[in-house]
């Protein structure tokens, strides 16, 4: 406590660091956006990249199709850094990036246009998210195998403590595991293990020079955490984190300064309770979710980003973004929050509540460190994440849990908000792709090959060096300056490290008990059995590169349950991948999930590639799509299209059988006399 | 209405490898349309039909979950399409017990080009049948078996998986991972079959899978197995061990009389697909077991696994 007996702090606190999660279509667009954001009072900067420069693909790659500058911006090069960076001072800024398996090339990038600012390494700040293992759990946008990407994230933090040392090079992640189903005690429990893979990674990396720096490393990881509408558990759940995080500095790193053992974290509250029906009521939840992480002062954020009202019907507009910038400088700069020391220091319940998440986190943790750590336990994580995430579900759809506007006082008048053409939402030029597909093309045309070639041939020796001699960060930074493309860069090192595929989680989903109305879809499925002669097969699928998996997910579990063979193809498909699956699978239905919004894309690319594979099964489709690309998509030949308001996932299942139903007798496999021949 | 089976046979007779799907449609279907076409098709199919056994190698992958055979499976399937043989793929996935549905995911982790017509992967469900086979892989499998090049049946389990696969593969592999201590046991002490070949995966861990192979070899040396070879496999970049793989495989296919494993698999089949249908009950009016397997070993070895499963049910009555 200050003072003695002011309730009062003596001087008011700073107020945290406000950003928006931005960035879409070009370089150049992003730059005028942030530059406008930043003029209506925003103190720092939060990159989102579009998914190809996330997965690193350039944008002239097949896998890009339909995502480029789509759920944000496409860097390929130096060229496109600084563009994105123009006018702004790097010295000054402080850049936090959403980029995990190809952070380092993405910093690598910042760090060399700097340079062309003037700007040395020395002096950047920010952060890069850098969070593989979360990836594999639950966002989906890894490139390389768990052992190769661990240790291109120990080389980051090896390079920056020395060479960039302001910068946070990693933020462990619980945000996307809440997304992900997590319950608080989750949340923690993996956030932690998670954090201590990383630091135990950089301290073998490091050799005997980690003991000297570890201080320094474990004061340098901070984190990103979510928040959502039970704020009350929510604040308690940080206020568990910070005790966690420093016993964890203490016990097994030895660290010693205070400063360093501080919990530091960024949040973005959650997205996942946003709902698509009446969406304006977002905007409440929007506010109480920001209470739970700037309450209390003992556990304030660092660093705030709030989604807009908006998310679950597409991506927002700057107004959208504007409106939940306007919240935190209200909360901040109206309220009197900032005024007081801790309020809840000596709160019976608040007590109660951090040791109840302590005890639950700290036996879910020993569980992890069991399985050996948190990558060997990547695919137990998954499966208890998967089974939260159903159990949420179920709470929903019986009702259990209220969520207003949606499962109960869904009487609505028509909103204004969402009258106009687009529906209330931002819609991304669709030429943009052929335009970006262009300017990386001559950008490689314009450069001095032989350099690019030589630095990714250095590239490649670094990686292949079995004893990793040299940190990586060395030759990505020469090769970002060489002029290097985003896609180039990660092919260099696929080639060396191999391709991966993380575990999908729905294997290890616990079966369900049954209740009435999954029980007469069972007996429904056993009925359509008899007609078909086989047991109902679906294939569930993400085409495009969006790794938000979740949804695909509880609908693959679901149809198991409902007693459907079911093949989950995952993330990162192709179409052609899609229609070799569905043909040799022999499937009577297809199911595709995408919320990138490229579904206007890729959609009819997957029914093309269907009909061309000879396959006539029907297409239904689930995820974020505006109402207005529905007819659109039904008249690609979409069956049905589901949104988030389609909360009952057990009706979506019934549509599902009769739809299977209605086509019986009809063979969903025509093969055609033009034979494939054997190859 | 019921595909044509006579014309996908003939289709897969001449390894138009097109006509694999609508194939396993049909020989997965339990309709009496469909079981008669389905029929029709394993028949042109026959030995009697092919004038002697089809050509592939078919070869049984099983091992515990976890273990990696998707990866083993991927870098095998990367191998044989450099070698230029067609391969086709059966996944078998256990269903749930509760809901009969299953979750096939296995495809997703086997990584192949999908404008390859050479590669065909199907997965299947273990249906209600506990613990075995699914109730048409054997079908299929002898159906694809005269198409392509490889046939690989991959299960889940120890103990029991091998001695199913075995009665459809003409080589069986297990795979046990590093410190996989359930296979050696299962092996010493005769839980389980001794494999054709034995597979180590994980090879980069090092020691403990350079431990794991000298443990299995030297419980082979003291069961009087030298016949089995036992290789140790990484799929991680750099792979090392595939190529060495699939020449043990051959090898093993190259020793083996393979019309003479294929009859007794098949007799051996027959009996198995007799007992689930007709139980106990059924076996002793046939006159037991003996008398069963007396009658199969004087039939015609042209017969394909249909026409043995009816012979022994003619002689029921």
């Amino acid at each position: 406590m200050s003072g003695d007996h002011s309730p009062r702090l003596p001087e008011r606190d700073r107020p945290w660091m406000m950003r928006t999660y931005a960035g879409h279509s070009t370089a150049k667009a992003s730059n005028e956006l942030y530059r406008r954001n930043l003029e209506k009072g925003q103190t720092g900067l939060s990159v989102a990249f579009d998914l190809p420069t996330q997965t690193g693909y350039d944008p002239d790659d097949e896998l890009a199709r339909g995502e480029v500058g789509k759920v944000g911006v496409p860097i390929s090069h130096r060229g496109d850094m600084a563009a994105l960076m123009h006018g702004i001072p790097l010295d000054e800024m402080n850049t936090s990036m959403t980029i995990n398996a190809t952070a380092a090339w993405l910093l690598a990038l910042y760090i060399v246009a700097a340079e062309e600012q003037g700007v040395a390494e020395e002096q950047l700040q920010g952060t890069t998210q850098n969070d593989i293992i979360k990836e594999f759990l639950a966002r989906g946008t890894y490139a390389f195998p768990p052992a190769p990407s661990m240790r291109l994230i120990a080389d980051m933090i090896a390079y920056t403590v020395e060479h960039v040392p302001k910068w946070n090079p990693i933020n462990i992640c619980s945000y996307h595991l809440q997304e992900a189903g997590a319950t608080p005690v989750q949340e923690i429990a993996y956030a932690m293990s998670n954090a201590i893979a990383v630091l135990d990674a950089t301290r073998e990396r490091l050799g005997e020079r980690g003991r000297e720096v570890m201080e320094q490393v474990f004061g340098r990881i901070s984190f990103f955490v979510n928040a959502g509408v039970r704020f009350v558990e929510e604040h308690a759940k940080l206020r568990a984190m910070s005790i966690l995080w420093e016993e964890l500095g203490r016990e097994r790193y030895d660290v010693q300064d205070a400063r360093h053992l501080r919990f530091r974290y960024g949040v973005q509250v959650n997205s996942l309770g946003l709902t698509e029906a009446q969406p304006e009521n977002n905007v409440q939840r929007i506010v109480l979710e920001a209470l739970a992480v700037t309450l209390g002062r003992d556990a304030r954020a660092r660093a705030i980003q709030l989604p807009a009202w908006n998310e679950a019907l597409g991506l927002p507009r700057p107004w959208d973004q504007q409106w939940s910038l306007r919240i935190q400088q209200v909360l901040a700069y109206e309220t009197d929050i900032l005024e007081y020391p801790d309020i809840f220091e000596g709160s019976k319940v608040m007590e109660g509540l951090v040791s109840e998440l302590l005890d639950g986190a700290r036996a879910e943790m020993a569980v992890v460190a069991e399985h050996g750590g948190a990558v060997e336990a990547v695919s137990y994580m998954k499966g208890a994440l998967v089974d939260s995430h159903r159990e949420r579900i179920r709470r929903i759809e019986s009702g259990e849990q209220v969520v207003v506007g949606q499962n109960r006082f869904g009487e609505s008048e028509d909103s204004p908000l969402t009258a106009d053409a687009e529906g209330g939402i931002l819609v991304v030029d669709p030429k943009l792709e052929a335009e970006q597909v262009e300017a990386v093309r001559s950008w490689r045309a314009e450069r001095d090959q032989s350099a690019v070639d030589e630095a990714l041939a250095a590239l490649a020796a670094a990686a292949r060096d079995a004893d990793g001699a040299e940190n990586l960060m060395i030759p990505t930074i020469a090769a970002a300056r060489a002029g290097a493309t985003t896609g180039e860069w990660s092919m260099t090192l696929r080639e060396v490290f191999g391709s991966y595929r993380a575990p999908t989680g729905v294997g290890d989903a616990a079966a369900v008990a049954p209740d009435g109305e999954l029980s007469e879809l069972r007996a429904e499925v056993s009925r359509l059995q008899e007609k078909l002669g086989r047991r109902p097969k679906i294939l569930v699928g993400k085409p495009g590169l969006d790794g938000h998996s979740n949804g695909a997910e509880q609908i693959a579990v679901r149809a198991r349950d409902s007693g459907m063979d079911v093949v989950y193809e995952g993330i990162r498909l192709t179409p052609a991948q899609i229609a070799a699956s569905a043909l040799q699978e022999g499937v009577h239905v297809i199911g595709l999930s995408i919320l990138s919004g490229s579904h206007r894309e890729l959609i009819p690319a997957v029914i093309d590639a269907l009909r061309d594979a000879g396959v006539t099964a029907p297409v239904v489709v689930g995820g974020i799509i505006p109402e207005q690309d529905v007819a659109p998509l039904r008249e690609a030949g979409v069956a049905a299209v589901y949104t988030p308001k389609d909360f009952d996932i057990t009706r979506i299942m019934r549509d599902i059988v009769e739809l299977v139903g209605a086509g019986a007798g009809e063979s969903s496999v025509v093969v055609g006399s033009a034979a494939n021949g054997s190859a | 209405m019921s595909a044509d089976g006579a014309a996908l046979g003939a289709r897969l007779r001449e390894r138009d490898l097109g006509a694999a799907p609508a194939a396993l449609n049909l020989i997965e279907s339990t309709a009496p349309g469909d079981r008669e076409q389905a029929a029709a098709l394993l028949r042109e199919l026959s030995p009697a039909v092919l004038g002697g056994e089809a050509p592939a190698h078919v070869i049984g992958v099983t091992g515990p979950p976890g273990a990696g055979k998707s990866t083993l499976l991927s870098a095998l399937l990367h191998a044989w399409r450099a070698r230029g043989r067609t391969v086709a793929m059966l996944a078998v996935d256990p269903s749930s017990r509760r809901s009969g549905g299953s979750l096939l995911g296995d495809r997703a982790r086997i990584d192949f080009d999908p404008a390859d017509s050479g590669v065909l992967i199907r997965s299947t469900a273990a249906g209600e049948r506990l613990g075995g086979l699914a109730r048409a892989t054997r079908a299929a499998a002898g159906a694809l078996a005269g198409a392509f090049d490889v046939v690989v049946i991959e299960t889940v389990g120890v103990g029991q998986a091998e001695t199913e696969v075995a009665e459809v593969a003409d080589t069986v592999a297990v795979v046990v991972q590093p410190g996989g201590g359930d296979v050696l046991q299962f092996l010493k002490a005769g839980i389980m079959e001794i494999p054709d070949v034995l597979v180590v995966t994980k090879a980069d861990l090092g020691q403990i899978a350079l431990r794991t192979r000298r443990d299995l070899s030297a419980a082979l040396r003291s069961l009087g197995s030298s016949a089995t070879q036992v290789l140790a496999v990484s799929s991680l970049p750099p792979a090392s061990g595939v190529d060495e793989l699939v020449d043990a495989l051959e090898a093993h296919r190259a020793e083996l009389d393979v019309a003479e494993r294929r009859l007794a698999a098949r007799r051996s089949a027959a009996l198995t697909d007799f007992t689930i249908e007709h139980g106990e009950q059924g076996l002793r009016a046939i006159g037991g077991r003996a008398a069963a397997q007396a009658t199969l070993g004087a039939a015609d070895p042209g017969l394909d696994l249909a026409a043995l499963v009816a012979m022994l049910e003619r002689s029921m009555s």
